[in-house]
């Protein structure tokens, strides 16, 4: 027996809300993330993850709110994402209660930001969240990387030049405790994980890998595992109840994959 | 709960809370050395922890506390800087010492270890009393006690030692008279976690 792997449902929340709340017959108020991230929880959730999406950052505090919310009822990791620019930051959401904080945009602005936080707070509580998406080698498409996935910036709209797979190694150089690979090509299509982007990132870190991006079916995930994810994320498909994570889980044991 | 500066107390607070416990997160030594019992959390780096712990007295807390038999859990890094040492990058940093050995980075294809696993529980425990063999816990660490080198003696009962695997064998929990620790996060375990946590308390209450 050894770690399980992790199914981790996320969970898109705009000023408090969450996006296109579904009301679930189990919900009262499905647009509530606090009572959404308690249904996550019984339905057997690894973990969970609040993507913060508030475009305003006056509304910040909103945020600290819902996660302080959240941890008084939910005893299973949570992680928080979206917006984390300063170590202050950091310390707000773990004080609020928030396990992980997974920092994005600020530290391709400056790297060195993500040394300061794992050395403040540990690198167990730090992830990179890396939103990769494939380049074309004939530079069509911007110039070409080495490992022909590139890092972009706001929700994959903009590349950045630099290859994603040695940013992922990077990042564990620099300190963090977890990579959170965003395909962004996949993300969206439902059409699977990319499993060539999972491949090249887990054969560079030995940090944990969590895959997201394209889950669209029950058995896109069993391959996203064997590519060397150790844990899988998805938003879409658990939030519009289209998979559920008890199904996930099924699928994954009758694969032979370590399960809670 | 002893609060020395290191990271989020607030999870433990809540989870001793949801089984009943009446919480007060305190630095003060008497207070501390008064309660029931006392939770030592830890997160972050072993060296770190004992410069927070240090600060507030906490080795002679637990000291004087387990001299008169009042129970102490550790958790996390609370368990580990029960040891004598820690060795985290090439920095040695002395532990208080309650045990033998030093906890050292784990031999493993990925760390952390992060994530829910099982532990293998000695017969007798009352820590794990109720919970399944397959019962799985939030792990989060990449250093971890590898070995268990307290003697036998027949002076004192033996500890009961509960062990996980992640690459090697570790230490995941310790019951040793009042002192009682967790490798893993019983506050971030769930319903488990919570039994885990109800176990210690009856305990404590006796």
């Amino acid at each position: 027996m050894g770690v399980a792997v992790r199914v981790i449902p996320c969970l898109d929340v705009d000023a408090g809300r969450v996006v296109k709340g579904v009301n679930f017959k189990e919900l009262r108020d499905a647009g509530d993330p606090v009572e959404m991230a308690a249904v996550y929880d019984a339905e057997g959730a690894d973990e969970l993850t609040f993507l913060d999406v508030t475009a305003s950052s006056g509304e910040r505090e909103t945020m600290v709110d819902v996660v302080r919310r959240t941890a008084e009822q939910v005893f299973i990791p949570l992680t928080v994402g979206g917006g984390i620019r300063t170590p202050d930051d950091v310390d707000r959401m773990l004080r609020a209660g928030a396990d992980k904080v997974s920092v994005n945009t600020a530290a391709i602005a400056r790297p060195e930001l993500l040394g300061e936080m794992a050395r403040r707070f540990g690198s167990q509580c730090i992830v990179l969240s890396v939103d990769a998406r494939r380049v074309p080698r004939d530079g069509t498409d911007g110039p070409p990387t080495p490992s022909t996935f590139e890092v972009t910036t706001h929700g994959g709209r903009t590349g950045t030049g630099i290859d994603a797979v040695e940013w992922a190694a990077r990042g564990q150089e620099l300190g963090v405790g977890e990579i959170l690979l965003n395909s962004m090509d996949a993300d969206g299509t439902r059409a699977g994980f990319d499993l060539e982007l999972i491949e090249k990132v887990r054969r560079v870190v030995d940090v944990p890998v969590i895959a997201s991006g394209g889950a669209g079916a029950l058995e896109h995930f069993p391959p996203a595992i064997h590519a060397g994810a150790d844990a899988v994320l998805a938003a879409s498909v658990f939030h519009f109840g289209q998979l559920r994570i008890g199904e996930v889980k099924d699928v994954l044991r009758a694969d032979h994959v370590e399960i809670r | 709960m002893l609060d020395y500066g290191s990271g989020n107390l607030r999870s433990a607070e809540r989870a001793l809370r949801r089984v009943g416990a009446d919480v007060t997160v305190t630095s003060d030594f008497d207070a501390a050395c008064e309660a029931d019992g006392l939770v030592v959390p830890g997160v972050g780096a072993f060296a770190h922890c004992m410069e927070g712990l240090t600060a507030v007295r906490g080795p002679q807390l637990i000291g004087r506390r387990l001299a008169g038999g009042r129970p102490v859990l550790g958790i996390c890094v609370g368990m580990q800087v029960m040891f004598d040492r820690g060795v985290e990058f090439g920095v040695e940093a002395d532990g208080c010492g309650q045990w033998p050995g030093t906890v050292e980075r784990l031999k493993a294809d990925v760390l952390p270890h992060m994530g829910w696993n099982t532990v293998t529980a000695p017969a007798g425990s009352t820590l794990f009393n109720g919970l399944d063999a397959d019962t799985r816990f939030y792990f989060v660490h990449s250093f971890a006690a590898r070995r268990w080198e307290l003697e036998e003696s027949h002076a004192i009962r033996p500890p009961l030692v509960t062990w996980a695997h992640h690459g090697e064998d570790f230490v995941a929990a310790v019951e040793n008279g009042p002192l009682a620790a967790t490798q893993f996060h019983p506050e971030k375990s769930g319903d488990a976690g919570a039994q885990v946590l109800q176990n210690w308390l009856r305990d404590v209450v006796g």
